[in-house]
C-alpha cells in the first residue's frame, strides 16, 4: 500500500458537457464498418420484389411458371402465400398483397441465386390487373361516393383523434383577432443514405434471425410476428450498423417479412435490398396533413384559443403516420398559453403511398401553422412578434390543458437568447420597411419556436429501458442496452455516462446493443427518448456497480466507502484525491477471495411519465422543452429562390452531456428541416411518384447549409440524467416556419403549402403585385 | 452468359488483375468481386458521391465508370487512405471533429474532401462546400464536415 500513497493525487475532472469521439466513428472513416448493406452469408440468396407500378387495382391473375423456371430461381411467392398472415397498426397490411392499392404494393417476390437471375425473373412474372378508379387526395377519400380502398374500413375512414379543453364559442367571442387559415404540410420522405435492407434466416426449430436496420427491437418482434404467423418469441433481431433512419424504421415494412417468407421458403439465408428507385417508391414518407386552424387573442395580444380541424392522407396503409395527431395536439394545446383548445384528426385512406414516422412526428406540420400564426397575430394585433412571444410564453410549473407539466421552462429565455443574438427586433423592422422600396434581392428575419416533448413519450404501456452492466477483472466495462445505435451517438453518450461515474477510461467502455436474444427490453430509438432514458439507465446501472465496488473497498482498506471515489481507474480518496488501490486490482481481489463476488448489475428504469390514455390527458413525457429559431433570408423576388443567410438558434437542452454529439444532431435535425421548408418534394401524380431520384428529388447539399450560431439553454431537468433532455427532433421542427416567417417579413406574402419553392414564391409574390394593381 | 474481359490495375497501391464482365461498374467490382465494402451504393446514378473513388489521383463516382475502364490504372479507395500509421488526416479530422454520424455517405465524403485539401492546401471553407456540393449527408448538415475539412487543411499544412 506504501507506494500507492505516495502515487499522484487524482484530480476530479467531469466530462459531462465535454466533446467525446463516437466510438464508433474510426471504423466508418477507414471504411471497416461492415454495414446490413454490406454483409454476405454463406449461401444467401438475393430476394427481390414486383412492385404493382400502378395505384388502385383487382389482380386477376399472376402467372409465375416462367419465373419459377428460370435456372438459379428458388423460390417465387405471391399474394396466397402471405394470405391471413396480416399486420401493422389497424392489421390492414400484408407482406404480399391480394389486391393493389398504391404504387409499392408488393406483388411477388422471388429468391436467387443472384440479383440479376432474381431481377430477371421478376420479370416474366405476368400479372393481369384490372385497374380501379382512385382516391388521391384525403378530401376524395372522404366523399360519399368514394371507391372504397378496403373492405372493412367504411367511407376509407382510419384512425381518428380528438382533444378539447374549455368553449370555443366563449373565447372566439372575447377575442378581438382571429386568424384562419388551411395549411398543407406535403410528402416528404427519409431519404436514409443506406437504402432499406434486411436479411432473413430459420435454424431447424423454425427460429428466425432476422438482421434488420429497425430502431424499435423488441417492438419490433410483436409486429413482425403476425405477418408471418411466428411467436415473437421465435424471433431474433440484430442490428448491424445501419445508413440512417431518421424514423423510417419505427415500424415493420413489407421487405421484412418478404425476407422471412423466402427464407423459410428455400431454407436459406435471404437478404432484400432496395435500389434508390424503390426505396423512393417503397419507404415511409412523412405524414401529409391538411390543417385548418384557428387561433385567437384579446387586443393586448393574449391568446384566447385555438382550433384545429386536421385532414391526414393515410395512404394505403396505416403505419405510424395517422398516429401523428398524438404529438400534433399537444402543439395545438401547448404551443406558448392557450387556454381554450379543439382539435380534431380524421385520417383519410387513399391510394397515395403510406406515412410511417419522421423525425418531428407531426410536429414539424403543426408547428408550420402554429408558428405562422403566432407571427399573423403579433401583426394583427401590431405588437412586435417577440414582444407577443413573450407575453404567451409560459414559464416554469405551468400545466397544459392536456397535462403536460411543464417543470423547468426556458421557452423565455430561449426566446430573448435567439433574439438578441440575431439582432432580430431591429432587423425585422429595418427590412419590412424596405420591403416596398425597389431592388430585386429583399433581406428577411422570422422568428419561431416550439415545445416538443423531451423526456421520451408513453404512448406504449412502457417508455423504460433495461441495462445490464458488467465489469470484469481488467477493469473493462460492458455495457449491454437496450438502446439502439443509428448513428445519432447514442453508444457515445453511454460512455461518457459509464466513464463518469466509474472513472475508468473511455476507450475501456464496451457496449452490447444490436442483439435482441442479448439485450433487455427498450422501446426503441424515437420521441427524442434515447440520451434521456438510456442516459439515465445507464446511469443507475453504473451507480449500482460502484456501490459494490465501493463496498468492497471499503471492506479491504477500513476506509468508509462515502469517502471514497473511482478515478483515474483508481480508488481514491474522495477529499484529496489520493489513489489507494488500482481499480482492476482491486476488481480482482474481489472475484479471488474466499468469499468471491463478480461485479454485475441489472437496471430496469421506467420514465415518471403517465401513460398517454384515449383522453389525452396526461403528463406523457418525463419533460418537455422548447428550440427558437431565427432565421434570416435573402429572397430574389424575381425568380422566387430563398437564401439562407444564417440561423439562430436557442434551445433547452436540459444539460449539455456530449457537447459535440449535441451539436451533431443539432445541425443534422436542422438540414432535414431545411429541406424539408425549401426543396424536398415528392411529386405524386395519381399516385404515381414522379420523382424517384436525388436529381429530382432534392437534398439540401453542403454549399446551401448557412452558418449556424447555436445557443444550448440549460434548464437542468431534475428527472433527466445529469439534468439533460431529449434534443434531437426539434432542430427539424422549427426551422421552416421561421422561414416562412422571414420570407413574409422579407417580401409580406406567405406559403402555406411547403416547400418553399423558387416557383411557389415567385407565384406568390407576382399574386401579391397583382392584387396590389402593379 | 455476359462477355468478360481481364483487366491489370493498381488498388489501393498494389497490382490487381481480375476478370470482370464488360458491363459491370467500377463499383460493383469493388464490393462483391473484391470485397471492398467501405464504398458505398446510395443511388447508382451520380447523385450522391458515396460511391467516390480516386482514380489517377482525381475522384469520381465508381457507379458510373465501367469496371474495364480501371485497366492500366491507379484507383485509391477509403481502405486505401489510411497507412500502417494510422488514419491519414483527413480520416483524423473527420472523426476529431464529429463529422460521422452514420458513416454511410463518409467513404465518398472523407475520399473528396481528402482530394480536395490535397488538390488546394490553401482550400478555403467556401471552396470546401462547393467541392462537396456532389456528395449527399442526411445525418450532419455538412457542418462538423466542413469543420473537419478545415481542420484536414490546417493538418496537412503542419503535416508537409
Ligand atoms: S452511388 Fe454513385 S453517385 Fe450515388
Ligand atoms: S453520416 Fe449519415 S449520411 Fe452522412
Amino acid at each position: 500500500m506504501d507506494q500507492k500513497v505516495t502515487a499522484p493525487t487524482i484530480e476530479k475532472k467531469t466530462l459531462i458537457g465535454q466533446r467525446v469521439k463516437k466510438p464508433d466513428a474510426p471504423d466508418k472513416a477507414i471504411g471497416k464498418t461492415r454495414y446490413i448493406n454490406d454483409m454476405v452469408l454463406p449461401q444467401m440468396l438475393i430476394g427481390k420484389v414486383l412492385f404493382a407500378g400502378r395505384p388502385h387495382a383487382r389482380i386477376v391473375s399472376i402467372d409465375t411458371a416462367a419465373a419459377e423456371r428460370l435456372p438459379g430461381v428458388h423460390a417465387v411467392l405471391t399474394g396466397k402465400d402471405a394470405a391471413g398472415l396480416r399486420f401493422g397498426f389497424v392489421r390492414d397490411n400484408a407482406a404480399l398483397k391480394d389486391k393493389v392499392r398504391c404504387e409499392h404494393d408488393e406483388i411477388a417476390a422471388v429468391a436467387a441465386e443472384s440479383e440479376e437471375i432474381a431481377r430477371q425473373a421478376i420479370g416474366l412474372i405476368e400479372v393481369v390487373y384490372e385497374d380501379l378508379p382512385g382516391v388521391f387526395t384525403p378530401e376524395d377519400g372522404a366523399r360519399e361516393d368514394a371507391p372504397q380502398i378496403h373492405d372493412n374500413f367504411p367511407g376509407n375512414k382510419s384512425l381518428y383523434f380528438e382533444f378539447s379543453h374549455g368553449e370555443v364559442a366563449a373565447a372566439e367571442a372575447d377575442s378581438d383577432f382571429v386568424v384562419d387559415n388551411v395549411f398543407r404540410p406535403h410528402h416528404v420522405t427519409h431519404c436514409c443514405m443506406g437504402t432499406s435492407c434486411a436479411i432473413a434466416d430459420f435454424d431447424h426449430n423454425g427460429k428466425l434471425t432476422i438482421w434488420t436496420q429497425t430502431q424499435y427491437p423488441y417492438n419490433y418482434k410483436m409486429d413482425l410476428a403476425p405477418a408471418l404467423g411466428l411467436q415473437p418469441g421465435d424471433i431474433r433481431v440484430i442490428q448491424p450498423p445501419v445508413g440512417g433512419a431518421f424514423g423510417s424504421k419505427l415500424d415493420v415494412y413489407p421487405y421484412e417479412p418478404i425476407a422471412a417468407l423466402l427464407a423459410k421458403r428455400t431454407g436459406r439465408p435471404v437478404k432484400v435490398i432496395y435500389s434508390r428507385e424503390e426505396e423512393f417508391k417503397a419507404s415511409p414518407t412523412r405524414q401529409p396533413a391538411i390543417i385548418h386552424m384557428r387561433t385567437g387573442c384579446t387586443r393586448d395580444g393574449t391568446l384566447t384559443f385555438r382550433t384545429a380541424d386536421v385532414l391526414l392522407d393515410n395512404g394505403a396503409y396505416t403505419s405510424w403516420g395517422p398516429t401523428i395527431p398524438v404529438i400534433m395536439m399537444r402543439t395545438v394545446s401547448g404551443h406558448y398559453r392557450v387556454p381554450v383548445v379543439d382539435f380534431k384528426a380524421q385520417a383519410i385512406y387513399t391510394n397515395n403511398p403510406y406515412a410511417g414516422s419522421f423525425r418531428g412526428y407531426g410536429n414539424v406540420q403543426t408547428t408550420w401553422a402554429t408558428a405562422q400564426q403566432m407571427d399573423m397575430l403579433a401583426d394583427m394585433v401590431d405588437m412586435e412578434p417577440l414582444a407577443f412571444h413573450l407575453k404567451n410564453s409560459q414559464v416554469s410549473g405551468e400545466i397544459t390543458p392536456q397535462k403536460s407539466f411543464l417543470r423547468e421552462c426556458v421557452l423565455v429565455e430561449c426566446l430573448e437568447t435567439a433574439a438578441g443574438a440575431s439582432d432580430y427586433s431591429r432587423k425585422r423592422k429595418e427590412y419590412a420597411a424596405a420591403r416596398a422600396e425597389p431592388g430585386r434581392y429583399k433581406k428577411g428575419i422570422g422568428l419561431a419556436s416550439s415545445i416538443h416533448n423531451a423526456g421520451g413519450a408513453k404512448i406504449h404501456k412502457s417508455d423504460g429501458i433495461g441495462t445490464i452492466l458488467k465489469v470484469d477483472d481488467y477493469a473493462r466495462v460492458t455495457v449491454i442496452t437496450g438502446a439502439s445505435e443509428i448513428g445519432q451517438g447514442i453508444d457515445a453518450v453511454i460512455t461518457l455516462i459509464v466513464a463518469e461515474e466509474l472513472g475508468v477510461p473511455l476507450e475501456h467502455v464496451l457496449i452490447v446493443n444490436n442483439d435482441s436474444d442479448i439485450a433487455p427490453w427498450d422501446v426503441g430509438v424515437h420521441a427524442s427518448r434515447t440520451t434521456f432514458i438510456a442516459g439515465n439507465g445507464t446511469r443507475r446501472a453504473a451507480r449500482k456497480a460502484k456501490a459494490q465496488i465501493l463496498a468492497a473497498a471499503e471492506k479491504m482498506l477500513g476506509e468508509p466507502a462515502d469517502t471514497l471515489e473511482l478515478r483515474g481507474g483508481s480508488v481514491v480518496r474522495d477529499a484529496c484525491g489520493t489513489p489507494l488501490i488500482k481499480l482492476d486490482r482491486l476488481l480482482r481481489q474481489m472475484h479471488f477471495q474466499a468469499e468471491p463476488e463478480l461485479v454485475m448489475v441489472t437496471d430496469y428504469y421506467e420514465p415518471k411519465s403517465e401513460p398517454e390514455g384515449a383522453k389525452h390527458v396526461s403528463d406523457h413525457s418525463a419533460a418537455y422543452s422548447h428550440a427558437v429559431h431565427v432565421a434570416e433570408i435573402t429572397v430574389d423576388t424575381l425568380t422566387g429562390e430563398i437564401t439562407v443567410d444564417k440561423i439562430t438558434m436557442a434551445q433547452d437542452v436540459g444539460r449539455v452531456i456530449n457537447r459535440m454529439g449535441l451539436e451533431a444532431q443539432i445541425e443534422g435535425g436542422l438540414a432535414i428541416g431545411l429541406g424539408y421548408a425549401l426543396s424536398e418534394n415528392m411529386l405524386l401524380d395519381r399516385g404515381l411518384l414522379k420523382n424517384p431520384c436525388f436529381r429530382d428529388y432534392k437534398l439540401l447539399t453542403a454549399p446551401e447549409m448557412p452558418p449556424l450560431d447555436l445557443h444550448f439553454i440549460e434548464s437542468d431537468c431534475a428527472e433527466g440524467p445529469y439534468g439533460a433532455k431529449g434534443i434531437s427532433e426539434l432542430p427539424t421542427i422549427v426551422i421552416a416556419p421561421a422561414i416562412a416567417n422571414a420570407l413574409y417579413n422579407a417580401t409580406g406574402v406567405r406559403v402555406f403549402d411547403p416547400p418553399m419553392s423558387p416557383e411557389k414564391v415567385a407565384r406568390a409574390i407576382d399574386a401579391q403585385r397583382q392584387a396590389a394593381g402593379g | 452468359m455476359s462477355l468478360e474481359t481481364e483487366i491489370n490495375f493498381t488498388l489501393n497501391g498494389r497490382p490487381v488483375t481480375v476478370r470482370v464482365p464488360v458491363a459491370m461498374k467500377t463499383l460493383t467490382m469493388l464490393r462483391e468481386v473484391l470485397g471492398l465494402t467501405g464504398t458505398k451504393y446510395a443511388c447508382g446514378e451520380g447523385e450522391c458521391g458515396a460511391c467516390t473513388v480516386k482514380v489517377d489521383g482525381r475522384t469520381l463516382n465508381s457507379c458510373l465508370m465501367h469496371a474495364v475502364d480501371c485497366d492500366g490504372r491507379e484507383l485509391v479507395t477509403i481502405e486505401g487512405l489510411k497507412s500502417p500509421a494510422g488514419m491519414n488526416p483527413t480520416q483524423k479530422a473527420f472523426v476529431d471533429h464529429g463529422a460521422v454520424q452514420c458513416g454511410f455517405c463518409m467513404p465518398g465524403m472523407i475520399i473528396q474532401a481528402d482530394y480536395l485539401t490535397d488538390d488546394d492546401p490553401q482550400l478555403t471553407r467556401e471552396q470546401a462546400q462547393r467541392g462537396l456540393e456532389g456528395n449527399l449527408c442526411r445525418c450532419t448538415g455538412y457542418t462538423k464536415v466542413l469543420d473537419a475539412v478545415e481542420a484536414a487543411v490546417e493538418a496537412k499544412r503542419c503535416g508537409r
